[in-house]
């Protein structure tokens, strides 16, 4: 196979299309199939070696920083969350408080009006019966009086229309029977 | 390239399949000759090796333009690898990264005018899929025992069909590397030939007086089939890849 093939191949060129159809020519296969080999291989070497280990290299290292910029960020999110929870639970805490401290100021205030108007209350209330009972003192006073007024009437008008000087107990025991008979 | 039209008018379709002697060299006793095949491949390594390294030369963790365009070839077979074989595949990562970007570049290259095409040649498709054919028999074999060849028995067959069932399976896994290198090669091949075909009316119609008016038919042709086969460039890739994948994926997997 390998003498006539050097010299052989050289001459036919020129003709053509005469020639055996050059993909199916028997003398193209060594020299075809050895170079294959050697720049298969050397491809495949060099592409194993150097080549796909330095691209998978950095793609690998992307994807790495990718989850950890991720993972950094579903951190921070939580983060984010709980502040914001914390905030809203200490804003419903002022609240809460905040509304307890203005019933506990309206509470006492109302307790103080209470015990103020209860003081003036019994204030007014003794007032009025001191009030009451000096009235009533009075009027015992002025009721006494108009039995001794009666009394002088009467020792004036029956001194004048009969001389007789009736006596004050006289009177009084005619007063008496008058008032005991009405 | 240039040295054509030489029968009839119609430039010569075939003629840039042609395998030519550059350095010609022997390799115990074998033709080894460095051929305009040789240079490609050659630079296909240089240029998807240089191109990687160029782009992570940055390593940067926001990548730019042409780094993000290396880790998207990286992302985009692995994603392949992962889907077709599980997380176990991407022991071969490596080996279908190396299959597919050399494919790729391969086809690429075979695109720019003048340009040889490597994959066009069934030798070289026919080596790509023999060296994965032995790949999947040796791991299947070392990873399942006996077991492998459970591959040709499905479960849930009835007995009496089973015979039959079961050399269909041999024939067809047999027949795997034929049409895992056939599809590469003949796409590539036809592709090619009728891109040169097309443009050739072209040039034969411009040539033939009044019928020139007609020349620019060829030519949205020539122009729609040039980014048809830079779609096949790609599709074709992408295809040898992923059978490669479902192959191995059958050899760590052997029960149907």
């Amino acid at each position: 196979m390998a003498d006539p093939v050097t010299a052989g191949t050289e001459v036919p060129h020129d003709a053509g299309h005469a020639k055996v159809f050059p993909p199916l020519d028997p003398n193209n296969v060594s020299p075809q199939l050895i170079w294959l080999a050697f720049t298969f291989v050397a491809l495949y070497v060099l592409l194993s070696r150097v080549v796909l280990p330095r691209i998978g290299e950095v793609i690998e290292e992307r994807k790495d920083r990718i989850k950890r910029d991720l993972a950094a960020a579903e951190r921070l999110k939580g983060e984010t969350e709980k502040a914001l929870s914390s905030y809203e639970k200490a804003l419903a805490d002022a609240r809460a408080n905040a509304s307890s401290i203005a019933r506990q100021t309206r509470d006492q205030l109302t307790a103080e009006v209470d015990k103020e108007r209860k003081a003036v209350e019994d204030h007014l209330a003794r007032k009025l019966a001191d009030a009451e009972t000096s009235i009533g003192a009075t009027k015992a006073k002025a009721l006494a009086s108009v039995k001794d007024i009666a009394g002088d009437t009467v020792t004036a008008i029956v001194g004048a229309l009969s001389n007789v000087n009736a006596t004050k107990d006289d009177i009084d025991r005619a007063l008496a029977a008058a008032g005991g008979n009405k | 390239m240039a040295s054509e039209g030489a029968s009839g008018g119609m430039p010569d379709p075939i003629h840039q399949f042609e395998i030519k002697r550059l350095i010609p060299m022997e390799l115990f006793g074998y033709d080894a000759s460095f051929t305009n095949s040789s240079l490609f491949m050659v630079i296909a390594v240089a240029l998807i090796v240089g191109f990687l390294l160029f782009a992570m030369r940055g390593r940067a963790l926001v990548p730019s333009r042409t780094q993000s365009l290396a880790e998207t070839s990286y992302e985009f077979v692995a994603g392949m690898t992962r889907e077709g074989m599980g997380e176990q595949g991407m022991k071969f990562f490596p080996l279908i990264f190396t299959l597919f970007m050399f494919i790729f570049t391969l086809n690429m290259l075979g695109m720019i005018p003048g340009a040889f095409t490597v994959t066009s040649h069934i030798v070289v498709t026919a080596g790509l899929a023999v060296l994965v054919f032995v790949t999947v028999l040796i791991l299947g074999f070392a990873k399942n025992g006996l077991h492998f060849l459970k591959l040709f028995v499905p479960s849930g067959v009835p007995i009496y069909i089973l015979p039959l069932v079961t050399m269909i399976e041999i024939i067809s896994f047999l027949s795997r590397p034929v049409s895992h290198s056939v599809r590469l090669f003949a796409n590539m091949l036809a592709g090619h030939i009728t891109l040169k075909v097309f443009a050739g009316f072209i040039i034969m119609l411009l040539g033939a007086g009044a019928y020139g008016a007609i020349a620019p038919l060829p030519l949205l042709g020539a122009v729609a089939l040039t980014a048809l086969e830079f779609l096949v460039a790609f599709l074709q890739a992408y295809v040898f890849t992923m059978l490669t994948i479902m192959y191995l994926n059958d050899a760590l997997h052997p029960g149907h």
